[in-house]
């Protein structure tokens, strides 16, 4: 994944840090509850949202199952239509395949949609080492850009930012900026359009990600607000397009499913206002595809993480959190933050990290994640799993070995109780050491007396 | 060992013993009833602050010559197969000075209240309807289905598709929707009845 935000500190670091950031918390808790609620009414509407829910589960799921039958298909049906497929393992052979394409055009810039995959793999960074500067044209991903900040939500990058914030960055950052440019919305996206329309006209060279590929047609999809989406589709003569092989849908049928569940899921839309699709080369246009693993298949190997697959990118799960609407999104130190990016992140990268293995623990275990997910990932289920797998702080694991042996053997336990009753008194209320980290967010619990075996000898049951 | 190879290696060991599942399809399908359909459509494009008219077959032409009218739209593109007896067919070359594009669809669905174009006659290349500030959209009443599902029965994947669900917009401020970013500002809607 992206180099950004290598050696950022684990996850309550960061989160005990942004908790302190009071405008922080206000513009995130304004705008999570704004489409909690925008989402509920929309998904209200829709009495079949039950079974459009199990059937993009099961569509997911199968289509995993045979990933590779599909992406052949996908292959010869892009090929066919007068694309051409690239494989990409790792996030710099895609970037070497996305330079080479740029550089063969002959061209210095590009413009670009916004794209989770191109994140993931640090693309902008690694076209600039090139030589080539990529333009993100999304709103949101301009004010990311601009101000020269981190993206902090899947669909959202900038929503830790609030509309005074977005004028101040427009008005150092954007030289067409107009002067008395006012802090309402309706003026800073007249502002956006502005600085980009010739930008638009001019760029011969577009990159793009894609919400889902079919398999059957060789058809990509992309979902969008603005209109940049469109105009970096169709314009430019080369367009190339990165795509996370788990994408893929098998047949065309199969989006009258996640056309009802993502826009709904996403943005508490009936509908995005435009979704473009295209199949191969179109209007004379250059078309290329590349499929990128970048850790995807060690995910499909793990047989509760590869749920994680399903993810449609849509980030409901992002904005019921409790966690995330506190902890902010640069907290979680990845492109995917929140509910998804704490079981995503790990499985993607590895947790060979501090803030890796921290990230499974970025969560209460509430479950309203799961309650939204679109195609039913069971995230807490996989928190759980990974919690498991991640290496343990040594204190908690010699901890752990300790009550393990006590608790094996019954009389070891008694004896650990009777212990443990005559020496209730001396228990401070905070531990010393490496086991404040418990005591500092826990009361210890009072210890009685007896156990309550120990009391029931005693009393016969309480008779006595 | 090609990537291509590597990718489809890796995927066979890691699903080898993967269940295969089921695709249960309970929801709504095709077909639904079309009771009101019209009004339904046009409820929800109006949703998404765009402007909807309900005329009858003859009085299309009218209406579209008062919409341009009113919109003081001197230079408007009208792509090629737009039916004659509507609006005369209109080509430019500079889509940058065009005040107005006015196109049929291909299919248009009640329950998002979208429009789908599918580059097909009357809808032209898909730079018309993004370019200019102002797109006029003629919708004929059986060209309404629906639901999503029934859309995408009639849709021909290999053609390059466009769904438009009102003017453009933007929820990247506050995550509230603000009309009007980078493809026309204003979306009006003739429905043909």
């Amino acid at each position: 994944m992206s180099q950004t935000f290598v050696g950022m500190p684990s996850f309550p670091k960061n989160a005990a840090k942004a908790v302190q950031d009071s405008q922080l918390r206000f513009n995130l808790r304004k705008a999570t509850h704004t489409i909690r609620g925008k989402r509920a009414a929309v998904v209200g509407e829709l009495p079949d949202w039950a079974e459009l829910r199990q059937a993009g589960k099961a569509i997911k799921d199968h289509t995993l199952r045979h990933l590779d039958e599909y992406l052949l298909q996908l292959e010869a049906a892009v090929s066919a239509a007068g694309g051409t497929v690239h494989w990409a393992k790792d996030a710099a052979e895609a970037n070497r395949i996305v330079a080479g394409l740029v550089k063969a055009t002959g061209e210095r810039e590009v413009v670009k949609v916004k794209s989770m995959a191109t994140q993931e793999i640090g693309l902008n960074e690694a076209l600039e080492a090139e030589g080539i500067k990529a333009y993100e044209t999304d709103l949101a991903e301009l004010i990311v850009q601009l101000g020269d900040d981190w993206p902090s939500h899947i669909l959202v990058p900038a929503i830790h930012r609030n509309r005074a914030e977005i004028r101040e960055i427009f008005l150092a950052h954007m030289p067409d900026a107009p002067p008395d440019l006012t802090d309402e919305p309706r003026a800073l996206a007249e502002a956006a359009r502005l600085h980009l329309r010739e930008r638009f006209l001019r760029a011969k060279v577009a990159i793009s990600g894609a919400n889902f590929m079919i398999a059957e047609s060789g058809t990509l999809v992309v979902l969008e607000s603005e209109g940049n989406g469109r105009m970096c589709l169709t314009l430019p003569e080369t367009l190339i397009s990165v795509v996370g092989i788990e994408k893929l849908l098998p047949t065309w049928r199969d989006l009258e499913v996640f056309l009802q569940l993502l826009p709904r899921s996403s943005t508490g839309e009936r509908m995005n206002p435009y979704t473009s699709m295209w199949t191969g080369s179109v209007e004379g246009q250059d078309f290329h595809l590349v499929l990128l693993d970048n850790g995807r298949t060690d995910v499909l190997a793990d047989e509760i993480g590869r749920q994680a697959l399903r993810c449609i990118r849509c980030s409901a799960c992002l904005n019921v959190c409790p966690v995330y609407e506190r902890a902010g999104g640069h907290a979680y130190g990845s492109v995917y933050p929140g509910p998804i990016g704490a079981i995503l992140t790990p499985q993607l990268r590895g947790m060979d990290t501090e803030l890796d293995r921290s990230l499974p623990f970025a969560s209460s275990l509430c479950g309203a994640c799961y309650e939204v997910c679109p195609v039913a990932i069971d995230i807490p289920s996989v928190l759980v799993d990974l919690r498991a797998k991640a290496r343990h702080p040594r204190t908690e694991r010699a901890g752990m070995a300790a009550a393990g042996w006590v608790f094996n053997r019954s009389a070891r336990l008694a004896r650990a109780q009777r212990f443990g009753g005559r020496m209730r008194r001396l228990v401070p209320k905070r531990l010393p050491g490496p086991l404040s980290g418990w005591t500092d967010t826990r009361d210890l619990p009072d210890i009685p007396k007896d156990s309550f075996r120990a009391w029931w000898n005693r009393t016969e049951g309480g008779t006595r | 060992m090609s990537s291509r190879d590597v990718i489809l290696a890796r995927i066979r060991s890691a699903v080898a013993n993967a269940p295969d599942v089921e695709i249960p399809r309970g929801y709504q399908g095709t077909g639904a009833d079309r009771e009101g359909i019209v009004e339904h459509f046009a409820e929800k494009v109006r949703d998404y602050r765009a402007v909807v008219h309900v005329v009858e077959a003859a009085a299309v032409p009218d209406a579209i010559r008062d919409a341009l009218t009113r919109r003081t739209a001197e230079k408007v593109v009208v792509p090629g197969g737009f039916p004659a007896g509507w609006l005369a067919e209109s080509a430019v070359e500079d889509l940058t000075t065009v005040d107005a594009v006015v196109t049929t669809c291909a299919v248009a669905i009640a329950e998002t209240g979208t429009i789908v174009l599918d580059a097909g006659g009357g809808m032209g290349r898909r730079a018309l309807t993004l370019v200019p500030d102002y797109h006029l959209c003629v919708v004929r009443e059986d060209q309404i289905v629906p639901g999503v599902p029934d859309a995408i029965a009639r849709l021909d994947p290999a053609r390059p598709l466009t769904w438009i669900s009102g003017p453009s917009a933007t929820s990247d401020i506050e995550l509230n929707r603000v009309e009007g970013v980078h493809g026309p500002r204003t979306l009006e809607v003739i429905i043909s009845i």
